[in-house]
């Protein structure tokens, strides 16, 4: 099988999209959330979505297949909030491991049928490791700005766990992303690198920020630059942004990327920005039309979609950069 | 997993570019053209006492004001050290860092983490998101515990300071210098794989001249060391503390400052790249007097045996000498054209006539002497200007050196062209019109640009304010211009300009059209004026940028490419802001009416004034207004950026603000013994009550011989859909409403100091002096707005009384801590212009004081203010915001006004 580092020299590689907007038409109610499993919970479980890769096993495998089957080279495992410290809110932070290793487990199965079907187009499972739902550089209390929610230690502890199970699972890459607070994320590659230290193995990591609006910011205040230096100590092999913004507006802060940076450039916008119902209607012609500029103008090594993006954007997206040459670095 | 280790990561150690990267909100880069890193070291318990002891006390707020200054005053890193036996450094570091990192004016820059404490080191790095120099680590405690925590360091992502320090003891010469860096390089580059750039090394500056042999060589060796390390260690940077060099000369300032200047001179040619410098603290190289620069030279560099004495000597002499400032005019002495670029780019217009007669009779044409002599200074002018070294104010002075220079030539070279007539003779860089449009008597900003570009060689003709579109385009046409310039200041101004651009479309203009104007703005420029003509559409809102815009524009190498990429870029702004503001939603005005700002009428306290009705005043004593004045704004119509007085000091811009500075106070002194602009006022206070939500009743009780009883003030209330708890504001939300049953108040005003700024800003200017005539205008504003200020405290105080017992500074004014709110017609609250007509209706303005207003609605003279008064102590200044059709349409039906008016009126403020 070959190296995914020369593989993204030679065309520009597909993640997948939305796991959550996949889910939703699934209808899943409080009970299929429960499953048999966890029918005596204490706590609400709807809305739990990494808790499917226990109770609903099949549906994430099936999504995983659909992106597949759309073209992605890559999947991300459903875990964006497994951590104790996003786990917390339905009191199931000693699940953390399993459904991190689940989620891993589903996916890299998956992979491994497409990849057995067509040897020449090798399929990766990327552990996905979201933000948290805190932050260790920003107050919750604006009358408390030095007040913090959350320490540097707790995230990296907490991210330990997760990057254990993630790649006992069988995750071929890790993706620490929707980075909103980058002292998060140095959290995260902190534990990484601990992770491969301590097992003597190296794992490619990719690392994908959020730029929150137009002031061309991440929510904790850095430029896309600043954001670049601050994550570059460690070997990743890409950078890139996803979610918050559509395709059309994340150019510019790609542009910074690609120039600035040395490694792969990876982008996974949402689909468009959301309408005034919190919805997302970009169409899958009207994203891949954006996502054209990208490969037209040499930016990106990896796309995908975040938010409101389904399996239907993703062929669109694959068709479009299917014939250019991918950014050189 | 099987599959894994198939995969392998890049190889992150070949960076194609390997400088060093450091970052706090936003990026820092050491490149070699960045020259010099200036480390911030205020923010230091071991050297400040300061600062020490706001953190002894806790008063994190003062100690962050500590940092803020640094920043401001331009240090690129900040260092922060809580070093103290007094104080818990741990604790003391992460809070004040946390703070810090609240506060995004001054985490904008990196952070240096200071300590000699490992534990301190880690617990900053914990909390910083962005790239951190980590000061310092060294071989002090051997090889293991450096590696251990270089190692961490990585992982925590910071660049490090190593320090010239072993096992056995601190590096004092150049040998032991190169010795340590070089074993600190390699085992950091070896065994942890540190990346080369993130090393910086600090290696020792020690005192010179204190009187003992082995410490002669302190500065040289460490000058040589550094050259050694920049050659030998690549990539790797040098730093330093630089005020220690000159520890034994404490109390004797001059010559630290020279011994400052010369030592970093001589450490930054041999690479020293980053260092501890206090600004304040340093001379200029080239000013440092010969005989003195040699001495200190000789001490630096260990020129001479006798250096120490020599220097010592030579120091008694300049203690206690204060910097005299004395007129040096060895510069007569140099070659013509040297004078000629002096006095240009210094401004002095004294001696410029003899030498401009003196080219003139060495060129074989006067048009030469321009073309010539005169251009080539002022090309330096415009290079100086355009990298940031010479600032507004001074080009403007340059300007009035060149009208003059220009003024005196001009009868030879008409001369000269009844004698030799050509073709083509006036064919300067390009033409360009500028003009205030129709209604708008606001002239500052466009004058500014206007002096600017004629420095640069355009020919200006500039048409002046309150010009009407159609005067314009036959303005363009007869002169053949090549560029139009519309400047503007109030909000109907904008419509004026969308208009012209139609009008310039029709005509089928080629050339391009500039906005500008405190109005104006890229998104309206790009949304509603460039999509009315086809050809180029720039909005420019600075002098500096006004330049390089007109130059791209006209210069036929770039004119095409730029046009182009200057419309490709308003295309995808224009888009952009579209989606973006699509994304806001807004409630219908009877939800917003529903929800808004509700004072408990029952216990608000209402207070009568002492006195309804109308007053004047007719000639108030300028003398009164200047405690009141606002000098920030004054500065920045100048384009120098900075709070007053923090900008007086500024590192940047503080020697050309004090110089403006002592050039207005030299003005106002003129304007107020020779009594050139008069003040007059107007203001009435009367009985009022809010009806129908949004309308306030204004009763005239108190004013006799008036056929009209009420007048009705109508307000505009926010809609935009905010969060829940949130009240929907109007000015009409002050007032209490009728059905309450109490009587409440309200007053309006207008006050104006612009009678005479005409006649003095017209007389400078046929003086060929742009700079006093601009001067006179900017001090005029700024008169009027202290105007309004004090007559404010005047009506809290006396007239209304509700606040007879207030106590507020100058400051506490310009921030507005007073009870009760002055807005404007015109702004944020108040954003359309309409009721600036019942006020001139309810108070007579025109009749008796003479202020009128222009079609626009804008106040003639320019330097007017005019406003409400609200005395509710709940009473807050908002901004309106966008509002919603049903709004407008429903302000039409109060005002008896159409449709389409009001929409005219209100267009910037409605939702697209």
């Amino acid at each position: 099988m070959k190296d995914i580092k020369e593989i993204l020299k030679e065309r520009i590689l597909i993640l997948d999209g939305a796991m959550g907007t996949m889910l939703q038409r699934y209808k899943f109610t409080e009970e299929d959330f429960r499953g048999e499993r966890f029918k005596e919970w204490e706590h609400p479980l709807q809305g739990n979505n990494d808790l499917l890769s226990l109770t609903q096993p099949e549906a994430i495998a099936e999504v995983h297949r659909k992106y597949f089957a759309a073209g992605a080279d890559i999947v991300e495992t459903n875990t964006f909030s497994g951590t104790t410290i996003a786990m917390a809110d339905y009191y199931m932070e000693d699940l953390v491991y399993e459904l991190n290793y689940e989620s891993a487990r589903i996916a890299k199965m998956v992979a491994d049928e497409f990849t057995a079907k067509e040897p020449n187009k090798p399929r990766f499972v990327a552990g996905s490791i979201g933000p948290t739902n805190k932050t260790a550089s920003m107050s919750p209390d604006v009358n408390d700005p030095g007040y913090r929610a959350v320490s540097f230690d707790e995230l990296r502890i907490a991210y330990k766990q997760q990057v254990e199970a993630l790649l006992d699972g069988g995750s071929d890459l890790l993706l620490v992303e929707t980075i909103f607070d980058t002292l998060n994320a140095k959290a995260a590659l902190f534990a990484i690198e601990e992770v491969k230290e301590e097992r003597n193995i190296d794992v490619p990591i990719m690392v994908s920020g959020t730029i929150t609006d137009a002031s061309g910011r991440t929510l904790s205040g850095q430029t896309a630059e600043a954001f670049l230096i601050s994550i570059s100590h460690i070997p990743i092999l890409s950078v890139g942004f996803n979610c918050a913004l559509g395709a059309n507006q994340l150019v510019p802060h790609l542009e910074v990327l690609s120039t600035k940076s040395e490694h792969a450039v990876s982008a996974h916008p949402n689909a468009g920005l959301p309408n005034a119902f919190g919805e997302y209607d970009e169409t899958p012609d009207q994203m891949a039309e954006q996502i054209k500029e990208y490969a037209e103008k040499g930016l990106v090594n990896i796309v995908g979609g975040c938010c409101g993006t389904t399996p239907e954007h993703i062929t669109a997206i694959a068709e479009v950069v299917e014939n250019f040459a991918p950014r050189q670095f | 997993m099987s599959n894994r280790s198939e995969i392998l990561t890049t190889n992150n150690q070949q960076p194609t570019t390997r400088y060093l990267r450091l970052s706090g909100l936003e990026p820092l880069i050491v490149t070699p053209e960045t020259n010099f890193i200036n480390v911030g070291e205020r923010t230091n318990v071991a050297g400040s006492k300061k600062f020490l002891r706001l953190v002894k006390e806790q008063k994190f707020e003062e100690a962050l004001a500590v940092a803020r200054e640094q920043v401001e005053n331009g240090a690129q890193v900040i260092d922060i050290n809580m070093d103290d036996g007094l104080i818990d450094g741990k604790e003391a570091m992460v809070k004040f860092l946390n703070l810090v990192i609240a506060e995004p004016d001054i985490s904008r820059v990196p952070i240096m983490i200071d300590s000699s404490k490992w534990e301190i080191i880690e617990a900053g790095l914990q909390v910083v998101q962005g790239k951190c120099v980590v000061n310092s680590i060294s071989l002090k405690e051997g090889e293991e515990q450096f590696l251990h925590h270089a190692k961490l360091i990585k992982r925590y992502g910071a660049a490090v300071i190593v320090m010239a320090f072993d096992e056995v003891g601190q590096a004092d010469n150049y040998d032991r210098r190169i010795e340590i860096a070089k074993r600190s390089y390699d085992v950091l580059v070896n065994k942890v794989n540190f990346a080369p750039e993130d090393i910086i090394f600090d290696l020792n500056i020690f005192p010179v001249a204190t009187g003992m042999d082995e410490h002669k060589l302190n500065a040289i060796d460490f000058i040589e060391a550094t050259r050694w390390v920049r050659e030998n260690l690549p990539h790797a940077s040098v730093s330093g503390g630089v005020s220690n060099v000159s520890f034994s000369f404490r109390g004797n300032n001059p010559v630290r400052e020279a011994m400052h200047s010369v030592f970093l001179y001589h450490a930054i040619k041999a690479g020293m790249n980053m260092g501890i410098v206090n600004p304040s603290m340093l001379e200029v190289y080239d000013d440092i007097p010969k005989d003195l620069l040699e001495r200190v030279e000789d001490v630096i560099l260990n020129r001479r045996d006798d250096a120490t004495e020599r220097l010592l000597d030579f120091a008694e002499s300049v203690v206690g000498k204060t910097k005299e400032s004395k007129v040096d005019l060895s510069w007569r002495e140099e070659p013509l054209q040297n004078r000629i670029t002096r006095a240009l780019v210094k401004g002095i217009d004294q001696y410029i006539i003899e030498d401009i007669e003196e080219a003139r009779l060495a060129a074989s044409k006067p048009i030469e002497v321009i073309e010539g002599n005169l251009m080539t200074g002022m090309n330096v002018v415009g290079d100086l200007f355009g990298s940031g070294k010479m600032f507004l104010p001074q080009v403007v002075k340059s300007a009035r050196v060149m009208k003059k220079a220009v003024a005196y030539l001009l009868p030879y070279i008409e001369e000269e062209k009844l004698l030799n007539p050509q073709e083509g003779d006036d064919k300067g860089a390009g033409k360009i019109l500028m003009a205030t449009v129709k209604g708008d008597v606001h002239d500052i900003g466009k004058n500014i640009v206007s002096v600017v570009l004629a420095c640069n060689n355009y020919e200006i003709v500039d048409l002046g304010v309150m010009v009407p579109p159609e005067k314009i385009i036959a303005a363009a046409i007869e002169h053949n211009v090549d560029i139009i310039g519309l400047s503007g200041l109030i909000t109907p101004s904008l419509d004026e300009m969308v208009h012209l651009a139609k009008e310039m479309e029709r005509k089928k203009f080629k050339f391009p059209l500039l906005i500008g104007g405190a109005t104006t703005s890229k998104a309206h420029t790009a949304v509603k004026i460039d999509t009315q003509y086809s050809e180029a559409v720039v909005h420019v809102n600075d002098a500096s940028r006004a330049v390089t815009v007109v130059g791209d524009l006209l210069k036929e190498e770039t004119s095409q490419g730029y046009k182009k990429s200057i419309k490709d870029d308003y295309d995808v702004f224009r888009e952009k802001f579209l989606n973006r503001s699509s994304s806001k939603t807004y409630k219908p005005i009877s939800a917003a009416r529903r929800n808004k700002f509700k004072i408990d009428w029952k216990t608000s306290e209402i207070v009568k004034p002492n006195t309804l009705g109308i007053q004047v005043i007719d000639d108030l004593d300028l003398n009164l207004l200047l405690p009141f004045i606002d000098w920030t704004p004054f500065f920045r119509s100048w384009e120098l950026h900075g709070k007053y007085p923090a900008i007086l000091t500024d590192d940047v811009v503080g020697v050309q603000a004090t110089e403006l500075f002592a050039d207005a106070q030299e003005m106002l002194n003129t304007i107020i013994s020779e009594k050139k602009l008069k003040a007059k006022g107007i203001f009435g206070l009367f009985p009022a009550n809010s009806v129908n939500d949004d309308d306030i009743d204004v009763t005239l009780n108190a004013v006799q011989g008036r056929d009209k009883e009420q007048y009705t003030f109508r307000t505009l209330r926010q809609q935009l859909e905010r969060r829940e708890g949130v009240a929907d504001y109007a000015l009409a939300d002050f007032i209490a409403p009728k059905e309450s049953g109490k009587q409440d108040y309200m007053g309006c005003f207008c006050v104006s100091t612009g009678f005479g700024t005409a006649e003095l800003a017209a007389k400078y200017e046929a003086d060929l002096d742009d700079y006093n005539s601009i001067m006179v205008k900017a001090l005029a504003d700024r008169l009027a707005e202290a105007f309004a200020e004090y007559l404010h405290k005047e009506v809290r105080l006396k007239h209304w009384g509700y606040a007879a017992n207030e106590e507020l500074s100058n400051e506490d004014l310009i921030k507005e801590s007073y009870k009760g709110i002055r807005p404007a017609p015109g702004y944020p609250a108040c954003p359309d212009h309409l009721e600036k007509l019942t006020i001139w209706d309810i108070l007579n303005v025109k009749e008796t004081i003479g202020v009128e207003l222009t079609d626009s609605l804008a106040m003639w003279p320019a330097a007017s203010v005019s406003g409400y008064y609200f005395g509710n102590p709940q009473a807050r200044y908002f901004g309106l915001g966008k509002i919603k059709d049903d709004q407008v349409k429903d302000f039409a039906e109060r005002k008896g006004m159409p449709l389409e008016d009001a929409e005219r009126w209100l267009a910037p403020n409605i939702v697209d």
